[in-house]
């Protein structure tokens, strides 16, 4: 079953604590979530940690979950800046709401979308899942611009990142739309590439918007 | 280049007049088409948005008297462009009778978009699938009485270059209008529709296209569109922008994307079964040729192949050295002018008239000895030239070549074909201009044909003149070079604007058909001696108005100390003078000076780059205010007056102080 929120950023904090500030405990005042709220004695019956005295320590099979926990909250941190464009405090917040929502393999879709970042936007590491072990292992490139692909090679677009609505409605024009296949012909000095039977050239500008999967 | 529009709403027998009306993307084969129907002619070439105007004309389709409208090239119905706005107004204010979806077999997935957009509008739509010949040379089948039915409208496979499908158009044109219309809908997802319907429930209007795909443009927010039903609605109007903004708003940051991918979904279900390509790709003879000219290894040696044959000894060796040596010297000089001079003066016994005809400014000595002799020649061979290389489908591909190049003078590839056809004549590469993005390329643009491309009349002239000099056709291409870069580069960083995107579409390369390379060449030739055959014969009158009224004398005198402060002997403003009607026809003032032995290679030199640089001639000036308007062609043009006479005193300096050509 799905931990509640306030689990979630317990956990968060517990790992922040522990590994990167090389504690050994988290106190509760650090949180923001007093002692007796509910969360506490949720993560104690799960088995994830342990209170002595006012303190919480994680046991063995709470640090995995919160490695996982703190994963998807920097995942989620990612998405904001990099995809959504929200920065800041805005960027911060709406990522703490956002990641409760990772669950169930949907953390897996956005890690890869990402092209499984390795640090969040703060500079701090996210830890590494199953799915960016596997993508190392199989020297897969994820989602990169048009402007990363080699010429001859093919992919699927995945998505169309621009602000400018006219860029947007040209490339879609070309064809340029998620799902289709798209092949890039050549990569200097223009980019030229080929949807369907049309073969259209386009400036740097243009192509490294275009986001394409292998 | 357009047909002239005969456009009235209705024929002389005062009923209304048939009309179709030919839409699609660039480069599909509209103007073809459009050919074949009317008998007319409108340029038709291989590079995308080379109709920039709508054209119309008349045809007799079984009987009946139609008018056919040739529109430019548009993606879709929500527009984007100049030019599809302008195509976009014919189905919105003409009410066609008929409308010919003109699209290209291979690119069936991504033009059907478009089909049902027009469908949606209640158009009375006929889609012309065309380029069928390259389509099945790729192993392309299509299921053409398979997407008629899941269309609910006609659906004609053609190759209209090949004169395949035209009668089948024909009687499907002629069809059309007696039969009744079954509307078919092509449902969005559900949450959609229900936008769509909430925003339709709200108009009152009376409306050319359907209601349904204008709440769909109201909801892209195009402003034209919502201009027109604000226009239309009034009171009730208030009510609705309220909606539309609302949804809008809901729908901000993915409506376009949505709505493209929806319309890709309907179209994949559409062609499931109709459209079925070969397993493996067939790499065509044409794509390889296509490969080697776009990458800058191979491509680069092919752009100076293509310019040493097609530019210099084409255009330069044989028109501007041998058919100019035959018809100036020997056929003008030798010949007709002897025998007008005689026959002028048998004729008119009044020596001051006779001057007007056949003296040193005379209309038939100078005028038309000048523009048949020596323009004609060099202008025909550089069109010939030119359409030949258009209809191959290099230009784009130069385009991309040069695009990054062209960037830093604020322009982009596309900037290239103006930037070519300025060689064989500015105005019509100024009118050209518009096929570029921005108002900012546009006026970078005109400012540099107006200053720095010689165009093909002037530049055989000059090249004929200094070559006799060695050393002085160097110092005139580096100058001019130096000149374009220089500007180039300042107008980028002083013009206000966004850096221009540069995207276009590869037409496949092919073998062009001589006849429509001919034709073509043919129509250019033809509105270019209408343009500048009057003007010849104006320059020749005023020359000789001015000479026998002494007004002549005056200007010269006036203009020798602007002459003298870069160098020249007085008798070269005459020159100038002529160059303001054409340049052309100045350098072909100098052309005289020269062999009267007035100039020396450092004077000659000098008179050639400050002419070269000098005020286009009058018909460009007026193309340039027609297109820019006066305040930029004003502008423009007193730049370039002051650049040419500063460049060619600083020249002057320069060449006096190194010694270079003394």
């Amino acid at each position: 079953m799905k931990l509640s929120d306030n689990a979630e950023e317990i956990l968060e904090a517990l790992w922040i604590a522990v590994e990167e500030k090389q504690l050994s405990a988290l106190d509760p005042h650090n949180t923001g979530i007093p002692l007796d709220d509910p969360a506490y004695r949720e993560l104690a019956e799960r088995a994830l940690v342990e209170i002595r005295q006012g303190m919480v320590y994680f046991r063995p099979e709470g640090r995995n979950e919160g490695r996982m926990t703190i994963r998807r909250h920097r995942l989620a941190e990612r998405l904001m800046m990099d995809v959504l464009n929200i920065r800041g405090e805005d960027g911060d917040y709406k990522a703490c709401q956002f990641e409760h929502l990772l669950n169930e393999g949907v953390d897996v879709k956005i890690c890869t979308m990402l092209n499984h970042p390795t640090t969040c936007p703060h500079g701090k590491p996210i830890p590494p899942g199953e799915c960016c072990h596997q993508a190392r292992a199989d020297g897969d490139l994820g989602v990169v611009p048009l402007t990363e692909f080699k010429s001859g090679q093919e992919g699927e677009i995945a998505y169309i990142q621009t602000d400018d609505n006219k860029k947007m409605q040209k490339l879609m024009a070309m064809g340029v739309l998620p799902g289709n296949r798209i092949v890039l012909t050549q990569a200097y000095p223009s980019y030229i590439f080929r949807v369907g039977y049309s073969e259209f050239a386009i400036d740097s500008n243009l192509a490294k918007e275009i986001f394409v999967r292998k | 280049m357009a047909v002239d529009g005969k456009s009235q709403d209705t024929s002389l027998h005062g009923e209304k007049q048939l009309r179709v009306a030919l839409v699609g993307n660039p480069n599909v084969g509209k103007s073809v088409l459009f050919n074949a129907l009317t008998g007319a002619y409108v340029t038709v070439s291989n590079y995308p948005g080379t109709s920039v105007e709508v054209s119309r004309g008349n045809a007799v389709i079984q009987g009946k008297s139609w008018q056919v409208i040739d529109t430019p090239g548009m993606y879709s119905i929500h527009t984007i462009t100049e030019e599809e706005r302008v195509a976009r107004e014919i189905l919105l204010h003409e009410s066609p009778d008929v409308v010919l979806h003109v699209l290209d077999a291979r690119n069936l997935e991504r033009m059907l978009a478009m089909t049902i957009q027009l469908i949606e509008a209640n158009l009375p739509v006929i889609l012309i699938v065309n380029i069928m010949d390259e389509a099945e040379r790729m192993g392309l089948t299509i299921d053409l009485e398979l997407l008629q039915q899941r269309l609910g409208i006609p659906v004609i496979g053609a190759a209209t270059a090949r004169k395949r499908g035209l009668d089948e158009i024909r009687a499907a044109i002629d069809s059309y209008i007696t039969q009744p219309r079954i509307e078919r809908r092509f449902p969005y997802s559900r949450l959609l529709e229900g936008d769509i319907s909430e925003v339709v429930g709200l108009m009152e209007g009376e409306y050319l296209l359907s209601r349904r795909s204008l709440a769909v443009l109201l909801l892209q927010q195009d402003e034209e569109i919502t201009e027109m039903v604000r226009h239309r609605e009034g009171d009730g109007y208030a009510v609705l922008a309220e909606k539309v903004r609302e949804k809008a708003f809901e729908r901000r940051d993915s409506f376009h994307l949505d709505l493209s991918l929806q319309r890709n979904s309907i179209v994949k279900h559409i062609i499931d079964g109709v459209f079925v390509s070969p397993e493996k790709r067939v790499i065509t003879a044409s794509e390889r040729l296509s490969n080697w000219s776009v990458k800058p290894l191979t491509g680069i040696p092919m752009l100076l192949i293509v310019l040493y044959f097609g530019l210099y000894k084409f255009v330069g060796e044989f028109g501007a050295g041998t058919v100019v040596d035959l018809l100036e010297k020997q056929i003008f000089v030798e010949r007709i002018n002897p025998w007008m001079v005689i026959a002028v003066k048998r004729i008119i016994p009044w020596e001051i008239i006779q001057e007007l005809f056949v003296g040193e400014y005379g209309i038939i000595t100078l005028g038309i000895r000048y523009a048949v002799g020596i323009i004609l020649p060099i202008v025909a061979t550089f069109f010939i030239f030119f359409s030949f290389l258009e209809d191959t489908g290099y230009f784009p591909r130069l385009a991309l070549l040069v695009d990054r190049l062209f960037k830093h003078f604020g322009l982009t590839g596309r900037a290239v074909i103006p930037m070519v056809l300025g060689f064989g004549c500015d105005t019509m590469a100024t009118m050209v201009t518009r096929t570029l993005e921005t108002v900012r390329e546009r006026v970078i643009a005109t400012l540099l044909l107006a200053l720095a491309i010689p165009c093909s009349a002037q530049l055989g002239v000059i090249i004929a003149l200094l070559s006799k000099a060695p050393g002085a056709l160097a110092v005139w291409g580096v100058c001019l070079l130096l000149i374009f870069v220089l500007v180039g580069v300042l107008a980028a960083r002083v013009m206000p604007g966004e850096a221009p995107m540069f995207y276009m579409e590869l037409p496949p390369m092919r073998l062009p058909q001589l006849s429509n390379v001919l034709t073509k060449t043919y129509t250019r030739m033809q509105w270019y001696f209408l343009e500048i055959l009057p003007l010849f014969v104006i320059a020749s009158v005023l020359l000789w108005l001015g000479k026998i009224t002494g007004f002549f004398g005056t200007a010269v005198n006036a203009m020798t100390p602007v002459m003298a402060s870069i160098g020249l002997p007085k008798e070269t403003a005459v020159a100038f003078i002529f160059g303001f009607f054409r340049r052309d026809y100045g350098a072909a003032g100098l052309y005289d000076l020269q062999t009267q032995g007035l100039l020396d290679a450092r004077q000659l030199t000098v008179a050639a780059v400050t002419l070269t640089l000098f005020i286009p001639c009058v018909a460009q000036f007026l193309v340039m205010k027609k297109e820019r308007g006066w305040t930029v062609a004003g502008g423009i043009g007193l730049f370039v007056t002051l650049l040419a006479f500063g460049s060619g005193y600083v020249l002057n300096k320069f060449l006096l102080l190194t010694g270079i050509l003394a």
